[in-house]
């Protein structure tokens, strides 16, 4: 397959008026398909034509918000988990935290008898202090950042558990749904919004915004230099004065960010929180930043790339159930459906690469 | 010198926003009823010799269900002078290590569940070798006597399904769908394959995951757009039927939800309309009839029910029962 593109010799080419490779103007096709997100903008093409064809309630625009909806609540949390990737790190207890931080919120709230903007507030800070907590762990001891989490992870899911069951006596929180600040926060993070008579939920736009944020710090600042040198190579990144020890750190907020982000959509989408909630969904983030290109060694991805990963996971999982196909093998069509469609981004990937 | 002055920054930062934000005048803790001596008296327990029993469940981690179970249980051991003992695992092989636990600790008595009935029964063997009474409770009422237990407390999963199927073509529903929150649980099954027994129209299954809400709640809608046929939905545990009330809604579907178990949450559905039934296997009495049947078997050799299976369910709540189980749901003990 790879012989029908004319081969290149490099190095061995005649020494003659050659200009220097880095001042050569690449057309912007080649500058297209050198993306990492090419490779699963296709594949997610691919995904949402096939649901169109086999699924007649799919093209629908309410069945559209509900595919949507679903991609934006992991997406919310799979763009900072891939800009920590592409940092060279993993992040296990992403799942959980989010369901900390909705508890946090709750409890705190619920307990001062406070106003639920209180908990909000608080509710960042003790989030955004458990990912501190993780990148100063993972600098200061240069242990795996997969140890570190797991043991974040694990002592989140009995902590989320422990507390609640102390604080609240049962399993899940107190509802504060009829606490003062509650209906402004649940505008912020948990309204819907109407589009020619089609159900918007918020956190579609939470999702994008990330995205852009996330898209300009990579590609626009020195913090997204930082970012590719840290998880590309540690030590030469250290060299060249990148301060590697701050960037993970600020990765890692970034993480407890997007679920803090997730986590108060849970409480004023519900206004209970179930405490035993979140657990495995850290590897669904994971994925969702590798589909959208990410690789799992660092130094390479995108944030968009991350988005369509979630927005392809999201129409999966919807599309099987619009399809309505047999629900006992719903996890088998899933994980089947991914596995095709990250095999067409990297060949798509390995094609563009081969064609530069 | 600059962490002192971070930590000082947020430090001031917590006090800022508390202070300036302040207090929520309705709801909360300062609106909650205090205490009128919360599930039964002080008072003298009995004066029989201290026993230790354990309990052993098949439960995941956070599941309301168990916790009423738990304070069932917790009540009968405090009358009756019984250190009690919990611990789960929702793995078949690692509950029954928990139960081998028990054993090797020499308790007086286990209280398991038999969700996975396989799994149990070698384990059980062993702690009737060892002279230790057992009583199961929840489902598995089957499996009770033939693996050596005292009695067997709970409710058939198959015949609360068959209640809820019942009920739903008493109100003329035509097509449901039974929202399944663990793939490949046992009683989770059987309780949609009850409702398909007695249901007249059709019944069909869908899965999502019980840990993700708001992936749950999207699967529910798109079921419901995607089949616009659906006209009740069966919530197998009580914090799924919350999903699917807020899942109903978006999707603009009419369907009507009835829902297994009941907490706090439901009952208030039940109030506002949005649940139209629940049904209740009093998870509070499989916990403390437990309890109480093995001080009972202990101290006078008594067995309950007969060695025949003790049933706690199915009772249909409604809208009517609210005002009485409102004050019950609130502490945690139905």
């Amino acid at each position: 397959m790879t012989t029908t593109v004319p081969e290149k010799h490099p190095g061995s080419g005649p020494p003659g008026p050659q200009p220097d490779e880095r001042l050569v103007r690449s057309s912007p096709w080649k500058k297209l398909l050198g993306r990492p997100e090419l490779g699963s903008v296709v594949g997610a093409i691919a995904v949402f034509l096939f649901f169109s064809i086999i699924a007649d309630s799919f093209l629908q625009a309410s069945s559209l918000a509900t595919v949507l909806y679903a991609s934006s609540t992991l997406g919310i949390m799979a763009v900072p988990v891939a800009l920590l990737m592409i940092g060279g790190e993993f992040d296990l207890s992403a799942g959980v935290l989010v369901t900390s931080s909705a508890l946090v919120s709750s409890m705190f709230s619920y307990q001062m008898t406070a106003n639920t903007w209180v908990g909000v507030g608080v509710s960042l800070l003790v989030t955004l202090a458990i990912g501190v907590f993780n990148g100063v762990m993972l600098t200061r001891t240069k242990l795996p950042s997969f140890i570190i989490t797991l043991g974040t992870f694990l002592m989140l899911t009995g902590m989320n558990l422990g507390f609640t069951k102390l604080i609240s006596g049962t399993v899940s929180t107190k509802s504060i749904a009829d606490m003062e600040g509650f209906s402004s926060a649940k505008d912020v993070f948990a309204s819907t919004f109407t589009i020619g008579g089609v159900d918007f939920k918020i956190t579609i736009i939470w999702w994008l915004a990330l995205v852009l944020v996330a898209t300009w710090i990579l590609l626009r600042t020195r913090v997204g230099n930082w970012i590719f040198a840290v998880g590309g190579d540690v030590d030469a990144a250290r060299a060249v004065g990148v301060p590697v020890n701050k960037t993970k750190i600020g990765l890692y907020m970034g993480v407890a960010f997007g679920a803090w982000i997730s986590g108060q959509h849970l409480l004023f989408s519900y206004d209970v929180v179930q405490s035993g909630e979140g657990v495995g969904n850290e590897l669904i983030y994971i994925v969702a930043a590798v589909i959208g290109g990410c690789l799992i060694t660092g130094g390479y991805g995108s944030a968009v790339g991350a988005a369509i990963g979630a927005l392809i996971f999201g129409m999966t999982s919807k599309g099987i159930v619009f399809a309505e196909w047999n629900s006992d093998w719903f996890k088998f069509f899933l994980g089947a459906m991914l596995l095709l469609a990250t095999l067409l981004n990297a060949w798509v990937r390995k094609r563009a690469e081969a064609s530069k | 010198m600059r962490t002192t002055r971070t930590a000082r920054t947020a430090a001031a930062l917590v006090a800022v926003i508390a202070l300036a934000v302040g207090c929520s005048g309705s709801g909360g803790k300062d609106s909650e009823d205090k205490p009128d001596a919360s599930g039964g008296g002080g008072g003298q327990g009995v004066n029989t010799p201290r026993l230790k029993i354990a309990m052993v469940t098949h439960s995941g981690e956070g599941d309301t269900f168990w916790d009423i179970v738990q304070s069932g249980a917790k009540q009968a051991a405090a009358k009756d002078n019984v250190q009690f003992l919990y611990s789960n695992d929702k793995e078949a092989k690692g509950q029954a290590e928990l139960v081998q636990a028990a054993i090797d600790k020499k308790v007086d008595g286990i209280v398991v569940t038999l969700a996975k009935p396989q799994a149990m029964q070698a384990v059980l063997g062993k702690a009737k070798e060892a002279g230790i009474p057992v009583v199961s409770i929840n489902s598995g009422s089957e499996f009770s006597a033939k693996f050596g237990a005292l009695s067997h407390i709970g409710q058939e999963e198959s015949v609360a399904g068959e209640a809820v199927g019942t009920e739903l073509a008493d109100q003329g529903k035509k097509k449901v769908l039974c929202v399944i929150h663990e793939q490949g649980n046992v009683s989770l099954e059987q309780r949609c394959d009850g409702v398909r027994k007695t249901f007249k129209g059709t019944v069909e299954n869908l899965n999502v995951d019980g840990t993700n809400a708001p992936g749950s709640q999207s699967s529910i809608e798109a079921k419901l757009q995607a089949d616009k046929s659906i006209d009740g939905i069966v919530a197998l545990g009580a914090p799924i039927a919350a999903l699917a009330v807020k899942a109903k809604d978006d999707a603009g579907s009419k369907a009507e939800i009835a829902t297994f178990d009941l907490n706090a949450e439901v009952v208030r559905r039940l109030k506002a309309k949005e649940v139209a039934f629940a049904v209740d296997q009093q998870p509070y009495l499989q916990g403390y009839l437990a309890v109480d049947e093995l001080w009972l078997y202990k101290t006078n050799a008594n067995v309950l029910g007969g060695g025949k299976p003790v049933f706690t369910g199915p009772a249909l709540v409604t809208e009517k029962d609210v005002p009485q189980l409102e004050k019950y749901t609130a502490r945690g003990t139905r």
